[in-house]
């Protein structure tokens, strides 16, 4: 139902005022993409009388199959093939807010598992209704009518009515309160390994991803920036690039010079010879890695009581009774996304309103970033969705919608696309923290691990992606100079308390006293979401230092695992699960094994790797991966997203990470920070736990256990314990 | 004016001489399925062929294809032994980087109808994945090459120009 302004001023008791007229003008909007006429029992659903059942695919569809597996379960319901759907990319709206979150964002492996229960229900509404209106049609009871695929069947088993004809009827019967959902054993899609629907346009290259959207008309921007994170512009000379062809405009924004051309060819051009100074920041006077860690380790040492993201039992009376402490020091680098499609918007300003084509993992965000960057009030600006060339968090971050809202508002009724190169989305990216931990455990007479103490210090994830966040999370009516002051305070507070952090510290093992503690540091270096985010560190200490202790305690690092498991069946089940089919402890000649097991996104996955080592090289030869992410909507979209995170994961584990030198990020392409490639990618196999509970997190979660478990590997090869990514020996 | 066959038409352009083709394909032809990953000729998104050639368009400045026959994925119309493999092994995931690799595993497969695992590493390491499909492009690869043995297949020459 939607709400009249009339009505929603007089319910809320409030009388006029801005504010609140803005607020509500956005409630009562119809939901983007809306054609009239259809009958659209929800915001992700419509059927029109032409027969065509269109869906709102409210996540951002980066690879990670959404589109597939959504579509699937919402057809499932609604018991229609979903390869027959029209799958729209969802505008901005509330009803597209990830619960977990408060905004519209897809990330955090989030997706199946907060979309099963509502697309469900939205595909069962939609169903009843159906049924509801052919029932009414043949004047028969509801009860006794069934579906299939797109057609409501008459209780004489002969009749039939399609959901396009019964379109408008439908729309006419009431919503039930109460629907009943498939058995499962009925399922026709979910849990089957539909071929991806994005698969046919991907491989002749006719899908649109943010880069390829073309507009009549279209200028390309490049911006300038600032080498040193943090730097501003000084001063620049406009007519040093005068000379070349095709120059359209070059002005000053937020974020550095933009300047806008006849394509792209020509901006890049003028941006390498654009002659600018900057005023560096602060960061800029000897800030390198050495630097920051080095101020990590004195962060550490000098806080006495770290932030405490978990706490059990008594640690100081554990270690005080040891009979034995083993203590390490771990080190985790910076770290790039590079997603293969490098950052760009396209945005357009036309008579006051402002559209944007953002390849972005959280449209509604976006929105808000443009507002702040263009002045132009959110109810005036449309988000489009497109096809992402990759997410692993880094779209989370639109620092480019920025720009691009910036950039359009100086060039009314000129569309501009805003192009990043290679270098700028490595030199400019949001990378994974740089982390130090301190970690030991108590050993008591029986040889049992006692107690666990993990210090570690790094950027707080929330002090980077508190400002946007808050952005989205305020209505849209707060002026965004307010949001984004909000947002700051927002940062500023939970970054000493940032529980995320501590995400993949907390440890599955039967260790009675532990403690898991959390400095905030931040040199200035921007980082945030990186796939897996606090897992993908925390595991490589955890699980590395669990080899540790199985190693000086001299057990097997499975069965070391298994005996501190008792409590955790799921974390059993995928050991057992590698146990059986990943050969452990029968290496082949010349080949070591190294094993991990990680609980993240509410799904386990265990971890075998095999290497054989020569002299200071090493080769990863296979992977074994068994994953218990609950109920699976299809299977080879799991094996996908497993082999995916497993290369992702091994990409920095093994290769150079980025450093920083000067306060700017050192390395600039692919030369310097290089990615696994084909010639060095392992054999993978993947076995999946059958489970009928709730679906879980798969996009990110086989990237934890690599590390570690590589590590491991390593240590049998070699014979050196490697506690410092990327993995050398 | 610089004059080339694209995917089997003649077409003159007129750009700077020193523009990649990437660019020219991208923007004044309004071809995107080659795709821009780094302007350095490292990652292989823009791979085309010239003359049969798997080239990284990026770096290859529009002056110097005049006359050469220029093959994109649009080219391939679809219908390649290498396009229907990808679908039947599943292969992509985000999409991004597959005209590249796809133009690359075309390119070995019209040399070397049999190619073992380190020839494919060879023909395909210039190629980056970001998604980590290389498992799967690596078995596409093989049932693409044993499709093309068919004696009845019309894939083998599927590529134009």
């Amino acid at each position: 139902m939607k709400l009249s302004r009339r009505k929603f001023l007089i319910g809320s008791g409030v009388v006029g005022g801005g504010l609140l007229l803005g607020f509500c003008l956005r409630d009562t909007a119809p939901i983007p993409h809306t054609r009239p006429g259809s009958f659209q029992p929800n915001a992700w659903l419509q059927i029109t009388p032409q027969g065509e059942v269109i869906f709102q695919l409210d996540k951002a569809e980066m690879g990670q199959g959404v589109m597939t597996s959504l579509s699937a379960i919402i057809g499932e319901e609604l018991d229609y093939d979903p390869a027959k759907m029209i799958i729209e990319f969802a505008g901005v709206d509330s009803a597209f807010k990830n619960p977990q979150m408060g905004v519209q964002m897809t990330g955090g492996s989030t997706a199946v598992l907060t979309s099963w229960d509502p697309l469900r229900e939205a595909g069962a509404t939609a169903r009843a209704m159906l049924v509801a209106a052919a029932a009414k049609q043949w004047q028969v009871d509801a009860v006794q009518c069934k579906t299939d695929d797109g057609f409501v069947i008459h209780p004489d088993g002969q009749q039939r009515s399609s959901y396009g004809d019964l379109a408008i009827l439908a729309a006419q019967q009431k919503k039930p309160g109460n629907v009943e959902l498939k058995n499962p054993e009925t399922y026709r899609w979910v849990g089957k390994s539909l071929q991806r629907f994005d698969s046919a346009d991907k491989v002749q290259g006719k899908t649109r991803f943010g880069v390829d959207v073309l507009l009549p008309g279209m200028k390309v921007a490049v911006v300038v920036r600032c080498p040193q994170f943090g730097g501003r512009i000084k001063l620049f000379d406009r007519n040093s690039v005068a000379n070349i062809k095709g120059v359209v405009a070059v002005f000053p924004i937020h974020s550095g010079v933009a300047i806008v051309a006849e394509g792209y060819w020509s901006a890049r051009k003028a941006a390498t010879q654009l002659a600018v100074k900057w005023k560096k920041g602060k960061l800029s006077a000897g800030l390198n890695s050495a630097s920051i860690l080095a101020a990590q380790k004195e962060a550490l040492a000098k806080t006495e009581k770290p932030f405490s993201v978990q706490s059990e039992g008594d640690v100081a009376f554990a270690f005080s009774n040891a009979t034995k402490i083993i203590k390490a020091e771990y080190t985790v680098p910076y770290f790039h996304h590079s997603p293969m499609e490098p950052q760009n918007c396209t945005a357009q300003f036309v008579d006051g309103k402002l559209e944007l084509w953002a390849p972005t993992q959280t449209v509604d965000i976006a929105r808000a970033v443009a507002a702040f960057y263009s002045g132009i009030d959110q109810e005036n600006i449309t988000v489009n969705g497109t096809f992402l060339g990759g997410g692993f968090g880094r779209r989370g971050y639109v620092d480019f919608a920025g720009e691009a809202a910036a950039i359009a508002v100086k060039m009314p009724s000129v569309p501009v696309k805003l192009m990043w190169s290679r270098e700028d989305d490595m030199q400019h990216d949001y990378y994974r923290p740089a982390t130090f931990h301190v970690i030991e455990a108590s050993i008591d007479e029986m040889n049992s691990v006692t107690g666990w103490r993990h210090n570690l210090v790094g950027t707080s994830i929330l002090k980077g992606f508190g400002v946007d966040l808050m952005q989205g999370l305020l209505p849209s009516w707060v002026p965004s100079a307010i949001a984004k002051k909000v947002g700051h305070g927002f940062a500023d507070f939970v970054s000493d308390y940032d529980i995320t952090m501590g995400e993949g510290a907390k440890i599955p093992y039967a260790i009675e006293n532990r403690n898991v503690g959390m400095v905030h540091h931040d040199p200035g270096v921007p980082t945030g979401f990186w796939r897996s985010v606090s897992h993908s560190f925390n595991a490589f200490i955890v699980e590395g230092f669990i080899n540790e202790l199985a190693y000086e305690g001299k057990n097997d690092a499975l069965q070391f695992r298994l005996n501190m498991l008792e409590e955790s069946p799921r974390h059993r089940k995928v050991l057992e699960l590698l146990q059986k089919h990943g050969s452990w402890g029968e290496p082949p000649h010349g080949i070591a094994q190294g094993i991990a097991v990680h609980e993240s996104f509410g799904s386990v996955v265990a971890m075998l790797i095999e290497v054989s080592s020569n002299g200071l090289k090493y080769k990863v030869h296979r992977v074994v991966c068994a994953i218990d992410c609950g109920l699976v909507i299809n299977p080879d979209l799991v094996v996908q997203q497993m082999e995916g995170g497993i290369i992702y994961g091994l990409t920095a584990a093994m290769k150079p990470p980025v450093t920083i030198a000067e306060g700017a990020c050192a390395e600039s392409n692919f030369h310097d920070l290089p990615v696994l490639r084909i010639d060095e990618s392992p054999a993978i196999e993947v076995y999946i736990v059958e489970s009928d509970a709730k679906p879980s997190g798969v996009g990110e979660v086989a990237v934890p256990p690599v590390a570690p478990a590589l590590a491991h590997a390593l240590f049998v090869a070699s014979g050196k314990r490697l506690r410092n990514l990327p993995l050398v020996i | 004016m610089i004059d080339f066959f694209l995917n089997g038409e003649s077409v003159s352009l007129d750009v700077e001489p020193d523009m990649p083709l990437l660019w020219a394909l991208r923007e004044d032809l309004q071809k995107t399925g080659t795709k821009f990953g780094c302007g350095q000729g490292l990652c292989g998104a823009c791979t085309v062929h010239v003359n049969g050639n798997p080239t990284r368009s990026c770096v290859l400045p529009v002056a110097s294809i005049a006359g050469q026959q220029i093959t994109t994925i649009e080219g391939l119309k679809g219908e390649h032994a290498v396009q229907q493999a990808w679908l039947s092994e599943n292969v992509v995931q985000c999409g991004y980087c597959q005209p590249g690799q796809i133009m690359s595993a075309v390119g070995l497969l019209s040399k070397n109808t049999n190619p073992s695992d380190e020839e494919i590493f060879t023909a395909m390491s210039g190629n980056i994945c970001r998604c980590g499909t290389y498992p799967r492009i690596l078995k596409a690869i093989k049932v693409a090459a044993k499709a093309m043995q068919q004696p009845n297949s019309s894939q083998v020459n599927g590529v134009q120009g």
